[in-house]
Order: structure tokens, then sequence, then C-alpha cells
């Protein structure tokens, strides 16, 4: 059964139908020890059924040690979503319920072509931008 | 911000699931965003006003 009702899913579809690239959630999990990698994987398979552009890559934290480095992720659950284009840098650390999964299908939309929605100052400010910066947001479900 | 240059990378991190991260970054409310462990912005705050917070340490390296 799903956590999205059939009115929530159908303006989903919508909203994915606008997409022109594919986007890979890549999900980072591990079997024992982790409280909310379940909760996590059911909130990321309500996508795919709503989008044949989106697409859920399991991965494997305990034996994929190279991939979660090569991702920056030290600690599950975790999503990195990556397009056609290559990795996006947009990462969720923990299950993406609630305001979250906003946040989540926000961020797919953007990789999946919509593109970023800043404005022309804040984009001449980030091409400046030279060197890594890791900008990381908390939030709490709501 | 992390689509829009190859430099930024993005975390939205969930505060109660990792408690020892909202304890080594004193996460007391939320949103707050950590740039670099070294710049700390408490609150939602408009774009530019934000993007200026989170540069703040390129901009004075770059002045």
């Amino acid at each position: 059964m799903s956590l999205i009702s059939p009115a929530d899913q159908d303006k989903l579809r919508d909203a994915f139908a606008e997409m022109t690239r594919p986007v890979r959630i890549l999900f980072f999990t591990q079997t024992l020890d982790c409280e909310t990698c379940l909760t996590t994987r059911q909130i990321v398979d309500e996508l795919p059924p709503l989008s044949d552009k989106i697409t859920i890559e399991e991965v494997n934290f305990v034996l994929e040690q190279d991939k979660a480095k090569q991702y920056g992720i030290d600690r599950v659950p975790a999503l990195a979503l990556v397009s056609d284009e290559g990795d996006s840098r947009i990462r969720f650390l923990g299950a993406p319920g609630g305001y979250e999964f906003v946040a989540l299908v926000q961020a797919v939309l953007l990789v999946g072509g919509r593109g970023p929605a800043l404005s022309a100052g804040s984009l001449a400010l980030l091409a400046a931008v030279d060197r890594p910066v890791t900008m990381q947001v908390f939030t709490t479900p709501t | 911000m992390a689509f829009a240059s190859p430099h930024v990378t993005a975390y939205a991190v969930e505060a109660t699931e990792f408690p020892d991260l909202a304890r080594k970054y004193r996460v007391t409310g939320v949103p707050k965003t950590v740039v670099n462990d070294e710049v700390e912005i408490l609150g939602a705050l408009p774009e530019d006003a934000f993007l200026a917070e989170a540069l703040r340490e390129f901009r004075i390296e770059n002045s």
C-alpha cells in the first residue's frame, strides 16, 4: 500500500512528467543496525512508479565502501542524486519523510531538467566558487 | 546551489536521526546550515542573504 494518497500521486506524476533527464537515486543502506533504512526504502520506492525517468539503485553501505566514499557518504540511510550528466552533489542523510519528502521531490525535479531556480546574482556568486564547499542543512521531521 | 556549482556539495541531514552530528554542530534549532564546518547559519534566510553568509569566507579571501 502506498504512503502517498492517490490525489498526491497524480500531482507528483504531473510534476515528474516535465522531467527531461533521467534521475538515478543511489540509496545507501545496510541491513543491520539501521533504524530508518527500511522506512527510507519504502519512501524512495514510491517514486519510480510515478515516473519512468526515476530509478533507485541500492548500494550496500557495508560491502560497497568505495562507492560510499566516492559519494561522500559516511552514514546510512543516505541518498545521492545522479543524472545522465553525472553527480548532482545533492545528498539526503536520514529518512526523507515529512517535509523532507517535498525537498526530495524538488531535488529530483531540479536534477531532472528543471534547473536551478536561483537568481542571476546567486548564480554569479556560485560561479566564483573555486574550491570545495560543503553545505549541511539540518532539519527535523515535521 | 550544489547543482549550480561543481564545487558545492549539499547534504540535507535529518538531525534527530544523527544526534552525533547535531551535537557536533550544536544544532539547537532548524533549519541550521553549516558550511565547511566554519560558517553556521541558523534559520531560513532569503536566498541572497543566505548565499552572502554561506560564502562569506570566500569574500574575505577575495577582497
